[in-house]
């Protein structure tokens, strides 16, 4: 037995052996460094203050005897208390900075802290939107070059770098596609979205205005072209297609769909939240698409879920660029940046869509995102793609034995790996191993998405893990899976090590209490 | 009365020119607990195959389209504040809607139990 020259014995078996600490209850609830940290307003009291404010002068009240005489619910702490009280909080949160993130489709990529550094720098944090042009030109020359890098990654015209995040994006091309239209005077209703396409697509045609129609996948988990071929005509506005699509496949057929689409008169909207893994490999623009988003808090490493604020400038082909939103930077030949906007509009940008937001678009991100580029280099960003996809294979490879992968035999995947709950006994569900993942220390994957797949976990390593960590998760994984196949009854009350064990998840949904009250009747009454 | 199904997993109950539609009891098992039902609005106009309806589960938020055309009469309220009443009761109490047959040839579109049931097998 390994001892310290004094004290207790050091190594974890060795304390196993001396005692079995789940007997082991402590005075205050709490677990070493897992404590049980109250709500806010349960540790709060008015009689604290993290301020110290000076007595407020008498103010004659012009509010007619309805001001306030109650005191605000505002919990009182400390700054100290404050400060403890998060970071206990946070430390019962699993992040990037933490482990391996697997979330398909999210992307959750390691976010360099250069990236960080270079947003900091006072001439990028320290400005404001309304600023003269000419004290910002360095900030306005940021998001040019990011401007500049996109449409050549991505081989297209033109690029809306406004818009907030994915969703807003998708809204930014279906409007331009919108705009195309009408400004042929061709209103079309009908927007074509296949069963393998993110989510938020079909939401975002039907924002919009259009008729949403499904078109199926084929038994290959891709979109099946001669039911899309059967289905355009004179009605159809458009298409919106994932690429790669949620499946974790490369559409081969893509060139094929947009041409297709283009005979027809319609525009073909890419989905291009798994840019990542084609980044540096394929370009849109030469697959003939009008219009896609790229989110740069994903395939450009911009923190993301909790940990910042999204991006998701749009890039537009030769036929959309001219309905593109307001405003946008514009580079002189003498190197001076301008904005576009609504007051010079009319001879620089006439046919515009109109403005989806008050100013230039995620300045911060804007930063990140070029930061991220520029220390990659062109050869870098294509490395990432390959690494991304290379990386999903080895998980899909190492696991499919145990986990039946729907889509493996058709070849390898990009860069996340589909699994199905094929084989779990005892009524055990996707669900089940995703909480017991949570015991094993990670967040758990994707699941129950994409829609096409019964009981679908989908993986996403991204690039920047090792594979040492890579390694551990597919051992914590198909431990999991075994279990789930093997029909262990406690997979069904998992978590167990988590701070909380399994929430109620539909009561959750079904009675949600958004707001804390002291008022325990309210509380229950709310119920 | 005649049950019919539909091959998205809706039944329709025909009495008269009447059809109370909802979702089979596969369906809801395949949901799990359902959180959210969103019904058509009574005077509503629906054509066969018409999205006329949102099932929202813990999984996954589905369409509920109509399996017939007509105008809704009558909707089951009660799903607003008792949605589990679909896991409970797919294919009775927790019905969706009622409309009023416009084309009574489209029911020959329309599955009967035992070829449903021969349908939910293969899948």
């Amino acid at each position: 037995m390994s001892m310290l020259s004094e004290g207790r014995p050091t190594r974890q078996e060795d304390n196993l052996q001396m005692t079995d600490t789940g007997s082991i209850t402590t005075h205050t609830g709490n677990r070493a460094l897992m404590v049980d940290e109250p709500l806010i307003f349960e540790i709060g009291s008015p009689d604290r203050s993290g301020v110290d404010l000076p007595e407020a002068p008498p103010v004659e009240s012009r509010l007619g005897g309805l001001e306030r005489e109650a005191p605000m619910a505002i919990p009182g702490l400390s700054e100290g208390e404050t400060i403890r009280h998060y970071t206990r909080l946070s430390r019962q949160n699993y992040a990037i900075d933490v482990g391996l993130f697997p979330l398909g489709s999210c992307t959750m990529k390691h976010n360099p802290r250069l990236n960080e550094k270079m947003a900091r720098l006072k001439g990028f944090a320290d400005i404001h939107p309304l600023q003269p042009v000419d004290s910002v030109q360095g900030a306005l020359g940021v998001i040019n070059e990011l401007a500049v890098w996109l449409i050549k990654l991505t081989g297209m015209y033109g690029v809306a770098m406004t818009p907030k995040a994915g969703a807003h994006g998708e809204l930014c091309g279906i409007l331009c596609i919108r705009a195309g239209l009408e400004a042929r005077g061709d209103a079309r209703e009908v927007i074509l979205v296949p069963e393998s396409a993110h989510g938020t697509n079909p939401a975002t045609a039907a924002f919009a205005g259009y008729k949403v129609e499904d078109i199926p996948a084929n038994a290959a988990g891709r979109v099946d072209l001669e039911a899309l071929k059967a289905r355009l005509g004179p009605d159809v506005a458009g298409v919106m297609i994932t690429n790669p699509n949620t499946c974790g496949l490369f559409e081969p057929d893509m060139k094929a769909i947009s041409d297709a689409v283009h005979e027809a008169g319609g525009y073909v909207y890419c989905d291009g939240a798994n840019f990542n893994a084609i980044v540096g490999k394929v370009r849109p623009g030469d697959l003939g698409i009008d219009a896609m988003h790229i989110n740069l808090h994903k395939t450009f490493s911009t923190p993301h879920g909790g940990g910042g604020p999204g991006s998701g400038p749009v890039v537009l082909s030769e036929a959309l660029a001219p309905y593109g939103p307001l405003p946008f930077t514009e580079r002189h030949a003498d190197g001076h940046i301008t904005l576009v906007e609504e007051e010079t509009v009319e001879d620089r940008h006439p046919h515009t869509f109109g403005r989806m937001s008050a100013f230039h678009g995620q300045m911060g991100m804007f930063t990140r995102a070029l930061a991220y580029i520029l220390s990659h280099g062109a050869d870098g960003l294509k490395q990432v793609a390959e690494d991304a996809v290379l990386n999903a294979n080895y998980i899909l490879r190492s696991l499919e034995d145990v986990l039946e992968a729907p889509f493996a035999h058709s070849g390898p995947c990009m860069h996340e790996a589909l699994f199905s709950d094929k084989g779990f006994t005892n009524e055990l569900t996707t669900l089940d191993l995703a909480k017991g993942m949570i015991d094993e220390g990670y967040h758990p994957m994707t699941m129950y998405f994409p829609l096409v797949v019964h009981g679908a976990m989908l993986v996403e390593p991204t690039e920047t893990e090792s594979k040492a960590a890579i390694d551990q998760f597919i051992g914590a994984f198909r431990s999991v899976a075994e279990r789930a196949k093997a029909g262990d009854e406690r997979l069904k009350s998992a978590p167990h090590f988590a701070p909380r064990r399994r929430l109620d998840e539909t009561q959750a949904a079904r009675k949600p209490i958004l707001v804390w009250t002291e008022d325990e009747d309210f509380a229950q009454a709310a119920e | 009365m005649s049950r019919y199904f539909t091959d998205e997993h809706e039944w329709v109950d025909v009495e008269g020119d009447t059809a109370t539609v909802g979702i089979t009891d596969y369906a809801q098992e395949q949901l799990g607990d359902i959180v959210f039902v969103e019904v058509p609005e009574v005077g509503s106009e629906l054509a066969q195959g018409d999205d006329a309806a949102v099932v929202e589960s813990v999984k996954a938020a589905s369409d509920v389209y109509a399996a017939v055309s007509g105008e809704v009469v009558e909707v089951n309220e009660a799903l607003e504040d008792e949605p589990g009443l679909v896991n409970s009761s797919a294919e009775e109490d927790g019905w969706f809607f009622r409309l009023t047959l416009s084309d009574k040839d489209e029911l020959s579109d329309l599955m009967d139990e035992k070829a449903y049931k021969a349908f939910v097998d293969n899948l």
